[in-house]
């Protein structure tokens, strides 16, 4: 098959490009050796099948950073019939060095001039034609967001490929050399393209006016950050709780009448491990939805790049950047998307670790039983205070976390984020996003979920004869034998059980507390605000805060990292910190009450 | 006289005379367009002592101020 790949530099409007001429069916891709993914998809470019592969943004052929290796190793290892680059029309003085990098590969090129409307508005005149001699390629104008010049740009590929039929590998040799361009692309620019003498104040300097004003900014930031949280916490949370019902529902009027009959175990299986499993992973499909439409929005519109810019003077001393932190509030949300969010930071070692503070975001599954348990156990002149520090105690959990880690994930790279003029996005293109990610955690994460149900129904069911998450169950006996760890922490086996529960998501603490002591929900409270004090809730609280994230977090952890050893490590640290913070609480406070 | 580009005022415009940065710095700084005699703006400067946004032809970025004392400018006239 043909093969083509679509290359350029961050914000050339690469991505919206590549969707343009692929559509929807674009899919994950696995290359030998590529440890990040790549989007591709076949489509039909006359009368052959094609397949066009997105790499990822890079900004020079012969840099170090983990997407500049990727595209060298894809462009060393695979052989494709043309190159496609995308460049911003606007920053042509810049952006000429890539092809003047990738002419010296060997391999057929075809330029594509993107984002033509902004370089019209600023007053950029470009010679095309001197661009077609000069690189002996063919160079096509086109503003890619509104679907402008496809069409013409599929045509001009088609005749590409009939000229060029044969798969090329790159000229290996040209990768050790760095050869100076600079020259070259001076008098390339200069021959090529015109630039206004002086800029016109433009819209994007404004909005920045107010937007990354030292006083305005922060402000600004503060309450974009809160909308976006109301966005997930108010359409998502009803979103979830809703696919939730639906699923109660299914549950109650088809299956239950369906399993009447079926023995015991098996039933219980299928109801309360099977689907289950399944019901928790599809519940999350709202929510990851809404967070990348969100996000795409964000990210699109050039915000994201001005909220790094106004926060990176506290991150940067926790060895993360401003990325980092709206990722960590976004997580306040769910953390489930905001761990599938941190894609957007492209150097592995910050990212990493932003997904390991993620996790202890109180998340709004949290929320839920964090209120419950307040409600019952504190007066309710007590509760907002204990509900306050908690939140405190969620920020401590992550900067101690990243205060720890960031010796072993240096961040070596600098910091040298553009800051893209403000943009509309496409709709088409935040379905996309939304869309992708969530097939992605679907095809990901899924089964991982669902195993990791299954594994905790069999500990809290098994022996089958005995009443579900009584102490006669393995959950039951490894409760037991843990005793001796959480009778420190004033937590007693009947609620380490329930932890074991909230595993599978943290919510479910309620319910399983509910069924522990076989009290309905309502009963549960007076339970729980007799067998408890405040100093043994508020340990079971901070402790069920910061403890092991759900098994989906887990999961998606372990499906972005691509690494066992950092999902590891974000199930055990967590545990750690968890027990040594409601140590410390539990028995300062014995000691002082 | 040539001062670190971390050093220059906001609002005036430097040419860049070296930079002093080891391999990595300075490829990512070229592919970006920051080399030896390309002027640089200053922009703003974020609270804190944090990055500063810089414009490169029509290219606006954030640089930390440790990366920009790397970064050798005289003033442009």
């Amino acid at each position: 098959m043909k093969r083509i790949a679509v290359l350029g530099m961050p914000n050339t409007g690469k991505s919206t490009l590549f969707n343009r001429l692929t559509g929807a069916g674009a899919h994950v891709g696995n290359w030998p050796g590529v440890t990040v993914d790549l989007l591709s998809a076949k489509i039909l470019l006359g009368d052959a099948m094609v397949e066009i592969v997105d790499l990822p943004g890079f900004y020079n052929l012969h840099g170090f950073s983990e997407d500049e290796a990727v595209v060298r190793h894809f462009l060393e290892t695979q052989p494709v019939n043309l190159l496609l680059v995308v460049l911003n029309s606007s920053q042509l003085d810049r952006q000429l060095a890539l092809p003047l990098q990738l002419r010296d590969l060997g391999i057929p090129m075809c330029l594509v001039l993107n984002m033509s409307d902004e370089a019209n508005k600023l007053g950029v005149r470009i010679n095309t034609g001197k661009l077609e001699e000069a690189l002996s390629a063919p160079v096509l104008s086109m503003a890619a967001k509104f679907g402008t010049g496809i069409e013409k740009l599929k045509g001009e590929l088609n005749q590409l490929l009939h000229k060029h039929p044969e798969l090329v590998h790159a000229n290996e040799a040209t990768f050790d050399q760095d050869i100076r361009i600079e020259h070259e692309l001076d008098s390339l620019v200069h021959q090529s393209v015109t630039n206004p003498i002086s800029l016109p104040v433009s819209m994007t300097d404004k909005l920045d006016r107010v937007l990354l004003h030292p006083w305005f900014g922060l402000r600004v930031f503060c309450f974009m950050m809160f909308l976006l949280f109301q966005a997930i916490y108010g359409l998502g949370t009803p979103l979830q709780d809703g696919m939730g019902w639906l699923f109660d529902q299914i549950k109650t009027d088809l299956l239950v009448p369906l399993a009447a009959n079926w023995p015991g175990p098996v039933k219980s299986l299928v109801l309360e491990g099977l689907f289950d499993g399944i019901s928790t992973v599809l519940t999350f499909m709202p929510i990851i939805a809404l967070f990348f439409l969100l996000m795409a929005i964000v990210e699109d519109s050039g915000y994201l790049a001005r909220a790094a810019f106004l926060t990176d003077s506290l991150m940067s001393r926790l060895g993360l950047d401003g990325r980092s932190f709206v990722m960590q509030l976004m997580g306040f949300g769910c953390n489930v998307p905001a761990i599938m969010g941190t894609r957007i930071m492209r150097t592995p070692a910050l990212r990493t670790l932003t997904m390991l503070i993620i996790p202890f975001s109180l998340c709004s599954a949290r929320l839920q039983v964090i209120l419950f348990v307040v409600a019952a156990t504190f007066s309710p002149k007590a509760a907002p205070i204990a509900l306050f520090t908690l939140y405190l105690a969620s920020f401590a959990a992550a900067f101690i976390t990243a205060l720890l880690g960031r010796k072993h994930y240096k961040n070596r790279e600098p910091l040298l984020l553009e800051l893209p003029p403000y943009r509309l996005p496409t709709w088409q293109f935040l379905g996309f996003e939304a869309w992708r990610a969530t097939r992605q955690f679907m095809a990901g994460a899924g089964g991982f979920i669902i195993l990791g149900v299954l594994m905790v129904w069999f500990l809290t069911h098994f022996p089958f004869n005995v009443p579900a998450a009584s102490g006669q169950t393995l959950a039951g006996g490894i409760s037991r034998a843990l005793g001796p760890i959480f009778a420190p922490l004033g937590i007693d086996n009947m609620l380490s059980t329930a932890l074991l529960f909230g595993f599978v998501a943290k919510e479910i603490v309620i319910g399983a507390l509910a069924v522990i002591f076989s009290v309905g929900p309502t009963e549960l409270s007076s339970v729980l605000a007799h067998r408890l004090d405040w100093v043994q809730a508020y340990s079971f609280l901070l402790f069920t805060l910061i403890y092991t994230p759900c098994l989906s977090t887990i999961a998606v952890l372990k499906q972005e990292s691509k690494s066992w050893k950092v999902a590891t490590v974000a199930v055990l640290w967590p545990l750690t910190l968890a027990w040594l913070s409601s140590f410390a609480f539990y028995q300062t406070a014995r000691y002082f009450l | 006289m040539s001062i670190p580009l971390s050093k220059l005022e906001t609002d005036l415009v430097g040419t860049i005379k070296s930079i002093h940065a080891g391999q990595e710095l300075h490829r990512r700084l070229s592919g970006l367009g920051i080399r030896t005699g390309i002027r640089i703006k200053i922009i703003r400067r974020s609270p804190f002592n944090g990055p500063m946004q810089i414009r490169v032809g029509h290219t606006d970025l954030m640089l930390r101020p440790a990366d920009a004392a790397h970064i050798e400018v005289c003033l442009a006239s």
